[in-house]
Parts: structure tokens; sequence; C-alpha cells
């Protein structure tokens, strides 16, 4: 296997506080082949912003980061200020959950795309402006030959989003990493703002980490799923493994928050008891057996380790002590009071 | 936008009607003017009564308002108590004052801005706590305090120890000075110097409070990350995506508070011995001398209400939001 | 559910830690709305007690504004103990003209043998009391009007508003010179400084309620009292003044500083507190002419009033920080 695009390993990311040390990335494991879609999907809180920003380099100076990001086998961690500004853009390219704060207010669009462009390649400010009406062209902003000029705050939000994503491919990145991309927007608009995406990848042909909470939207779109659980993965597999054999009860309750088109009337959409841990200082056991229908003294004991789900190909793994009993039932059940047993079984 | 500022400049000229009313009720209850020359018992009566017809003090207030306000509108702002036409004397301390004010006022805008830059990069380091406490101490510092300390524990040990005057301390220029423009650059600026750097000391330390506030604000703003994504140097971020966006506010605060900046040059005027509009003022308000204060009061609600509208403007030119609002 | 567990989610790590690195003082505890814009203002529930910890919270743990409060609570406690156990009082006539500091009188005495550090200490307190007056008043009548106009809106703010503009166009410092000549000729006028410059101060705070209001009156609890029949007076007071006391409570010990400021320029201008009374700002003026010769007549009362000025800032800025503590958050 050639080396992937991006490799995360052991990544660990600490933020000391006066209250103690938040372990927000907790020893973490990935990687993204060219071209691939990986989706990471978990509540807020679980670290995958955190994975994206120590990627490009963005965390606050107090974060301390430990572990290897590599792209392209280069190591990222380490790297001087400037040799992290050359790939900014250029190698690794972010968009961001907002698109109402993500862009300057006070510069047009096309500037702000202009500017992307110019500050990786030698071309006049002509040849980038006509560049940038190409990229809102592709990420299918009507008319934008005029638009080029606007300001942002003449622009819908998932007009907005598409020039953020027409900026992160203005210099053709090998890997996009796209943080909560559609969450601030309409439901009628995420799709578009997907499409834009899905455009992206094509003309540039980078591989895209895709950080949601919603399965809904990496449905139809990853190849492979993590599942990110208080800073860890929990589950990895491809989208076919995660969707339909999950050995993780966490991810069977994302999934049992899923709108189905297929359930039956009377069902209805579950959700996921209590709150997520907080991060602050160390904690034994499983993070998630506070919530877990399933949960036993071995949970609440020893942390499972990610490790291969058996029947499934080698790359399903999931970190879970019943991985292999998880989800053998219908999944619905599980968050339902006092059918626990009948999944376990 | 220039139907925004249109219309805000006809609702200044409506409230700087209103304020002249005001400012001549307040005036004219301050006092009468002939207290002094009627507690003279060897004044004749009949040199009070040409005075009380002279300074119309007689009239019904709304008349004498009128009739000052009448001439206001024709240029006309009247006469002194001793005689003279204010107009003259008022431009000529205006100059005088403008003089000072400029300078410090653009002095204070560069010191501000550059400290407050310096303190938000080095936010929580060695430099940002110098700054903010130096800030803090000359914010809580009065300006004729200020001025004081730096007359007699800067100025003069520094001109007794060179042993001839650099910095005077009393007095806009030299009485005698005479000679082309360029000969006598050296005793303004010796005149100068501490007025203005008491007024600029005084005037930054809040302005730089806000620079660095504002700049921390907007060096956590979603945009500006998305422009460290981009690639962008560390200096361009800096330069056109926090210091630019970060300037709107405080351009506005800057515009505002030119009205404070006046205020504390009237101290300066009198601690340093300039004959400037403050000075002028006060010299007007214990000789009630009413159309000297109603000149003083007139123009200086002009230029907050001038101010106010350059900063609208300025609002409008440096945010496109409100630009096309 | 198709957004999991966004809203009862307790604690957002990474944007607390962005906090704590923007030097922002906060408690890393999720504080719902605290002070500024709160969630629930039905009286000192239990939530508004703990509200109020978390405040006070954020002020103790910032040195400079505890630093502030600990010099302006000594000056204020030390001035009042001085007028009373002192061996002198600030009109007593010693013998000794324009001594140096010595042990009888640690701040000198001036030249007609006043002792400087009773004069000093009178002068606190002279200066603690109007500032404080002015404080109260301009607070009460800002808050007041501006209550007023965000509350009921429509013709009564503009009128109200208007007039705030017609105050503000007047130039501050002008207008309290012109005012308090006439005060100047009476002895014992502290009173009447304390209400011109107060009469000149509410403006801000004014502007500030109003805003809040205009706001918070859309709020659901407010259309709840509504509808539950609750007078209008009762809405103000109980239910939306709670609410925007963060900024109010900033303001007012803002004025108390800036109240010093004016009352000491006036003093020094000879327009404000008259002999035998005594403020920081007359013995300034009185202490200018022997700066440095006698130097104690001047350093002293200029020291004392730079740092009751500047302990009263920074207080200010220690609530501020503690009410509004700037939420700059990464998102997880």
């Amino acid at each position: 296997m050639a080396e992937p695009a991006l490799r995360i390993e052991g990544l660990e990311v600490d933020f000391p506080t006066r209250e103690g040390v938040v372990h927000a990335v907790r020893g973490l494991d990935l990687s993204l082949a060219a071209g691939e879609v990986l989706g990471i999907v978990g509540e807020s809180g679980s670290g995958k912003s955190v994975t994206a920003l120590a990627t490009m380099g963005l965390l606050p100076k107090s974060a301390r980061v430990r572990g290897s990001i590599r792209f392209r086998g280069q190591e990222i961690l380490g790297k001087k200020e400037k040799e992290l500004t050359h790939l900014r853009g250029t190698g690794i390219a972010m968009i961001f959950q907002d698109p109402m704060t993500s862009l300057n207010p006070v510069y047009t669009i096309g500037w702000q795309i202009a500017e992307a462009i110019r500050a990786h390649q030698d071309v006049s400010k002509d040849e980038a402006r006509e560049r940038a009406v190409e990229l809102l062209a592709e990420v299918g902003i009507p008319n934008p030959a005029e638009r080029v000029d606007n300001y942002p705050h003449e622009f819908s939000g998932g007009m907005r989003q598409r020039a953020v994503i027409a900026i992160g491919m203005a210099n053709d990145p090998a890997v996009i990493l796209a943080d909560e991309p559609t969450t601030a927007l309409d439901v009628t608009v995420q799709a578009q703002v997907l499409d834009s995406l899905k455009a992206a990848l094509r003309e540039t042909g980078a591989g895209l980490v895709l950080i949601t909470h919603d399965l809904g939207v990496i449905a139809g779109l990853a190849d492979r799923v993590l599942v990110m659980y208080a800073g860890r993965a929990v589950e990895v597999g491809t989208a076919e493994d995660v969707f339909y054999r999950p050995s993780m009860p966490y991810t069977l309750g994302l999934l049992a928050s899923l709108p189905r088109l297929d359930s039956h009337g009377t069902d209805r959409l579950r959700q996921i008891p209590g709150a997520p841990p907080s991060m602050l200082g160390e904690r034994s056991g499983c993070p998630f057996a506070p919530r877990c229908p399933l949960a036993t003294d071995t949970c609440r004991e020893r942390e499972p380790d990610l490790a291969a789900v058996p029947p499934a190909s080698g790359d399903h793994r999931a970190a879970c002590h019943y991985a292999e009993s998880v989800g053998r039932g219908d999944h619905g059940l599980v968050f339902s009071d006092g059918v626990v047993d009948n999944v376990i079984a | 936008m220039f139907a925004y500022i249109l219309r805000r400049f006809l609702i200044s000229i409506v409230i700087l009607f209103f304020a002249t009313i005001l400012v001549f009720l307040l005036v004219t209850s301050a006092g009468d003017p002939l207290a002094l020359l009627k507690s003279n018992p060897h004044t004749p009566h009949s040199t009070i009564l040409a005075r009380e017809k002279l300074l119309h003090l007689n009239d019904p207030l709304w008349q004498r308002y009128w009739d000052w306000f009448w001439g206001v509108l024709h240029g006309n702002l009247g006469q002194t108590i001793a005689g003279q036409p204010v107009a003259p004397q008022l431009w000529s301390h205006l100059l005088v004052t403008l003089r000072m004010v400029v300078v410090a006022t653009i002095i204070a805008i560069f010191v501000a801005v550059g400290l407050g830059v310096w303190a938000a990069v080095r936010q929580n380091k060695l430099a940002d706590h110098a700054i903010t406490v130096t800030n803090f101490v000359l914010l809580a510092t009065p300006v004729f305090v200020l001025g004081l300390v730096l007359k007699e524990f800067v100025a003069i040990p520094i001109n007794q120890h060179v042993g001839t005057t650099i910095f005077y301390t009393d007095g806009q220029q030299s009485p005698t000075l005479s000679g082309p423009f360029l000969s006598r650059i050296p005793d303004y600026f010796g005149h100068t110097a501490l007025p203005a750097l008491t007024l600029v000391l005084v005037t930054y330390a809040s302005w730089a409070i806000y620079q660095r506030s504002s700049m921390l604000e907007t060096l956590d703003a979603d945009h500006v990350r998305l422009a460290r994504a981009k690639g962008l140097s560390r200096r361009r971020v800096l330069v056109r995506h926090v210091l630019r966006n970060a300037l709107i506010p405080v351009t506005t605060v800057i515009a505002l508070d030119f009205a404070a900046v006046l205020g504390g040059a009237i101290l300066t005027e009198i601690v340093f011995g300039w004959q400037g509009l403050g000075q002028w003022y006060v010299t007007g308000v214990t000789t009630l001398d009413v159309n000297i204060m109603l000149a003083y009061l007139l123009v200086t609600a002009t230029f907050v209400i001038l101010f106010n509208l350059i900063a609208d403007i300025l609002y409008g030119v440096l945010d496109p939001r409100i630009r096309y609002a | 559910m198709p957004e999991p567990a966004r809203e009862n989610f307790v604690m957002e790590a990474p944007g607390e830690v962005a906090t704590v690195e923007a030097g922002a003082h906060t408690l890393p505890t999720a504080s719902p709305g605290v002070g500024l814009g709160g969630t629930d203002a039905y009286g000192l529930s239990g939530e508004a007690r703990s509200q109020w910890r978390i405040v006070l919270g954020r002020f103790v743990h910032q040195r400079l504004a505890m630093i502030g409060l600990g010099t302006f609570v000594l000056l204020g406690v030390a001035s009042v103990l001085v007028g009373h156990f002192w061996q002198f009082s600030y009109t007593d006539i010693t013998n000794n003209l324009n001594d140096p500091p010595s042990w009888t009188n640690p701040f000198g005495t001036n030249a007609i043998g006043n002792d400087m550090f009773a004069q000093v200490m009178a002068g606190v307190e002279k200066d603690m009391e109007i500032a404080l007056t002015v404080a109260a008043m301009a607070t009460l009548i800002g808050v007041t009007i501006g209550a007023i106009a965000g509350y009921y809106r429509g013709w009564v703010d503009s009128l109200l508003m208007r007039f705030v503009d017609l105050v503000l166009v007047l130039p501050v410092l002008a207008v309290l010179i012109l005012l308090s000549s006439k005060l100047a000729k009476q002895s014992n006028n502290w009173l009447g400084l304390a209400v011109i410059i107060g009469a000149l101060s509410w403006t801000y705070v004014a502007r500030l309620v109003r805003a809040d209001f205009l706001s918070l009156r859309e709020r659901e609890f407010v259309e709840a009292s509504r509808a539950l029949g609750a007078t209008n007076r009762r809405i103000i007071v109980k239910h939306m003044l709670p609410n925007a006391i963060g900024p109010i409570i900033v303001n007012a010990t803002l004025t108390v500083g800036l109240s010093i400021i004016f009352e000491s320029t006036l003093s020094f201008l000879g327009l404000g507190v008259q002999p035998p009374a005594v403020s920081l700002g007359l013995l300034v003026d009185q202490g200018q002419a022997s700066a440095t010769t006698e130097w104690w007549l001047f350093v002293f009362p200029v020291a004392f009033l730079i740092v009751l000025i500047l302990s009263i800032f920074l207080i200010g800025d220690g609530l501020r920080e503690a009410f509004d503590p700037k939420k700059s958050r990464v998102r997880a």
C-alpha cells in the first residue's frame, strides 16, 4: 500500500486549564488515502475539530500536542510556522463550520479567493481574479462574474460556504478537511453545499476528511467512517461496516437517532441519554459506560482497546468489550427501556 | 449610505439649534456680569445703567437669545464686556488651540494603535503587562496633574541640566518672536513639546486599551482562522485581516473623543500658560462675559456634532456592511 | 433528534481552553448567560445566587482588580480612621510651618502649619464622598431614563434619546466650569458639585440600559410575565433590571473614577471644593507652586489622587471582565 495522503498516529492533544488538564484527543490513529473520503462522526467535544486544527497547525499555543501527523510521509508536528504556512492551502485546506463568520466582512468574495491564490502562486491580480470567477462557477455560484465583486454579507449562508469551498480548492490541495461544513445551514441548502464539495473533490482529486455529527451527511459520501467519542476512535471501518454492522453501542445510538425512510410509522427517533463526559483529568473505564445500556462492571473498570471485529474484514475495528454481540439484534431497541438483554442475548 | 448621512446631518442641525437654547440659558443664569461693577460704591449709577443698556441686560431673555442667534446666523458673535468684537478673538485663540490639539491627536493616534497592536500580539507577555499598566496609570491621571508633573519634574530639571531653555513652560511662543517661519520653528517646538506631550499621554491611553481589546477580539474571529488556513503569512494575516478589521470600532471611538480632547486642552493651556481657546473661555466664565462663553460653547458643540458625523461616515467607509445598508 | 446532544452538553472543552489562553480569566464551567442577557431572572432564585457566585469567582481571580479593591477599601477606611483618631485634624494649625515629613507629621506641614497627612486623608474622604454621590445619582437618572426609553419605545424613546443627544453635544468640562463658577462662591459646596457632575454623567448608562432593554423586552420571560398580568413597573424592576445589572455596575464604577477626575480638575481651577474644606485637587493646586522646593506639599496629594482613581479603574475593569468574559471558542 502506498504512503497515505494523511496519516495520524497516536495523536494526543491536551489543554492545560486552571481546573486541570483537558484531554481533548487521547491517542487517535487514522489514515486517509489519496482521493479517499473519510467521515469522522461524533458529538461536540469528542475531539474531531481539535484533530483537524492540529493537522493544520492552528491550535492555540497553549495546546500540548504529541504523536505524529504525517502529510505524504512528511511529519507536520513540530514544523516551523513558515513551513506550515506553505503547506496550508497547497497541501491541506480546511473548511470551517460557520460560513456566516468564516469570511472577512470587509473584503469582496473575489478578493478573498484571489488572496488565497496569490499566497501560493505567482500570478497577476487579474489572473487571480479570473481564476476566482472560475472557482465560483465550479462550486455552483450563479453569475460568478458579477458575484465575484460582492461582499460576504450579500451572499446567503449556503453561498458563503461554497465560496469558502472555492477558497479551499484554490491551490489544488491534496487533502481537504471539512469541519461540519453543513451544520450551520438549512437542510435544503446542505445538499447543494455537499454537491459543491463533491465538485471540489472532482476538480482537485483531493482526499477529504469530512467531520460531522450527522451520519446522514456522511452516508452518501464517505468511503470509510471513523466514530469518535471522548477523544478516541471508538469504531472505524468502511461505510458499509459501520452502517450495517455497527459494533459499538455509541455508533448504534448515533444510527438510532437518524431518521429512516423505511422505519415503521410508530417508531420514534431515539436519542442517547446523558451527555458526553467531561474531558478534564484522568478517568478509568470505558468513557461511554455511564450512558451505555449494556455497561457492565468490566466496562466501568477497563477501557476497551480499538480491536478488530472478528466476523468482518480486517479493517473494521471497534472499542467495546462486547463488540461481537453488539448490534446483532434490532439496534433500535438498544436504547429502549428494559429491552437491553434482548440485544446481549 | 448617502441618505443616512444626510438624515444624520439634518438631525444634527436640529440638535445644535436646541443646544444653543440650552447653552444660552445656562450662560445667562451663571450670574450678573455687572456684579463687580455694582459692588464698587464709587461707580456712578448712570454708568451702570449705560452698561446694562449696552449689554441688553434689561431685555427679556427670549429677546436677548433671538438677538444673539440672529447675529450668529449672520456671522456676528457680538461683543465682549470690554466692548471688543468676539469673533476675531475666537479665531485667534482657536488657531492657538488647534495647533496643540491637531499635533497631539495625530501623535496619539499612532501611539495608541501601535501600542495597542503590540500589546495584543504579545498578549500576557511582559510587553503587554507593561503597556497595559502604563495605560491604566495614565488613564487615572487628570490632565492638570500630568501637565504639572511634566512641567516641574521633567522640563525644569532638563532645562537646568542643559543650562538653556529647551522646553518652555509658559506661553505658546516667545513674546518677541519674529523672523521667517523656518527660523521660528525651534521656538514653536520648545513651546509646543510639553503641552502636546501632556495631551498625547492622557488621550492615547484609552484608545490604546480599546485598540488592544479590539485586536484580541478580532484575533479570535473565525475569518482570521480561515485567513491562516489559506496559508497567508503571519504578517499578512495580522495587517490585512486583524488590524484592518480591529480599526473599525477604534476609528469611531477616536472621532467621538474629540470633545474630550478639547476639554483636556483647556487644562493643558492653563497649566502651560497658552493663550488658547480654553484659557479664553475660563477667563470668560470668571468675568461672566456672556458672548465669550456662548461663542466657545457654540464652537465646541459644533465640533462635537461634526465629529459625530465624521465617525458615521468613517464607519461606512471602513465597513461595507454599513456602506450598503 | 438530528443533532445529537448539542443542547444538553455540559462543556465544550477546547473552547474553554481558548478562553483561558485569551487571558479572559474565566472559570471553565458552563455558565449559561451570566449577568449579561442572563437566561433567567426570577428574583433571587438559587440560580441567580449561583450566577453572582460565578461573577464573584471570576472577579477574585484577577490580581490587578483585587489590588485595586484592596487599595480602595484601605484608602476609604484609613481616611475615616485618620479623620477620627489621628493626632491632628486637617483644620488644626500647628507651629511647624513648611516642615518636611517627620515622625510627627509623616507628610510634612504646609505654610500655615496644617498637618499634610491629615489634609491628604481628608481630601481622600471628600473625593470619595463626592464621587460616590455622583455615581449613585448618575446611575439612578441614567437607569431610569434608559429603562423607560427602552421599555416603552415609540415617541417616549425618541424624545428621551434626543434629550440624551442634546446633553452629549455639550462639552462636559466646559459646562462644569460654567456651572461650578456660581457654586464656588459658597463654602461647603460639595453636594452642589456632586449634583452638577452627576447631572452631566448619566447619559452613557442611559444609552446602555436602553439598548439592553430593547432586546430584553422581546425575551420569553418578559413576554411570560406580561401574559401573567405583571405591571410594567414590576416587569422592569423585577425581571429586566436584574438582567442588565452587569454593565450598570461596571459603568457606575467607572463613573466614580471619572467624577474624581472632574472634581479634582474643578478644584484645581478654584471652582471646586472651597477652603477650609479640602480635596486632593485643591491640595495639588495649593502645592504646585512649591513642587520642587516643598515637594511634600505636591507629591503626596498627586500620588494619592492617582492611586485613588487608578484603584477604581482597576476595580471597574475587573468587574467588566467578571460580568462579560470574552467568550472565544474553538469548536469541537
